[in-house]
């Protein structure tokens, strides 16, 4: 319900002018739902920036996050992030 | 990439008959200004609350749909998981929360001039909610005047 509740709030936050990026750890939910900008994760429930305590690897999918709000509409934009990706 | 096959199987039975609320249109803003010069702010759906604060209610039907102002000088590390959910492991954001607010990693890209500026405050809902009308018609606007009044250019969401 996570990923359905994140992209809840971020059409909302677009409707108020503000660029959002949703993580998405169930790309099935993101594709019914539909939230404006997604970037999907390729982890596991409980682990959406990957490692506990690699902050390399948690910029680095903030990094991903970040490389999406710049991508143009319209929207949804939907973008996987993959595997082993360093950015 | 997580799969539902991982949720428990009354989750995965209860999901296979769920309406999933579709966004429709699909709202899309213009980014106004480089990614280097945004204000950045973080939305988490791994109900987590700071000490003092009123702790999200698990028992509530459909799920709770209100949510926490986190201030951006907050102790990361000091944050509460809530989260009613049993269908993940909490291990993970139990031992470093920034994995579900990565707010000292959104300091750390602000200070390296990737991104403008952290926002002044941020937003910690709980994602375990099957009632969406509450969360759409009051809870999300909230947070998305409470960001507009701070001047946030871009938001990242995280779920759990």
């Amino acid at each position: 319900m996570c990923n359905q509740t994140v992209g809840l709030v971020a059409a909302e936050l677009e409707r108020h002018g503000i660029v959002t990026v949703a993580l998405q750890l169930l790309r099935s939910v993101a594709e019914k739902v539909r939230p404006p900008r997604s970037l999907c994760v390729p982890f596991a429930h409980g682990y959406p920036l990957d490692t506990p305590g690699d902050a390399e690897r948690q910029r680095a999918v903030l990094r991903g996050a970040l490389g999406v709000a710049a991508l143009p509409g319209p929207g949804p934009v939907l973008v996987d992030l993959p595997v082993g990706s360093g950015a | 990439m997580a799969t539902a096959s991982e949720l428990s199987l009354p989750v995965r039975v209860f999901l296979r008959g769920y309406r999933w609320r579709r966004i429709d249109p699909v709202p899309f803003a213009a980014l106004a200004r480089p990614i280097e010069e945004c204000k950045v702010g973080l939305v988490s759906s791994a109900g987590l609350v700071l000490p003092g604060m009123t702790p999200f209610d698990g028992t509530l039907r459909g799920g709770d749909s209100t949510w926490r102002s986190i201030p951006s000088d907050a102790d990361g590390a000091a944050l509460i998981d809530g989260h009613r959910s049993d269908s993940f492991d909490h291990g993970g954001m139990n031992s470093d929360p920034e994995l579900v607010f990565p707010l000292a990693r959104l300091r750390e890209l602000a200070a390296a001039g990737e991104v403008g500026a952290v926002a002044p405050r941020h937003a910690s809902c709980m994602g375990a909610i099957t009632a969406t009308g509450r969360l759409v018609k009051e809870t999300a606007p909230e947070i998305a005047d409470r960001f507009v009044e701070d001047q946030v250019d871009v938001a990242l969401l995280v779920p759990v």
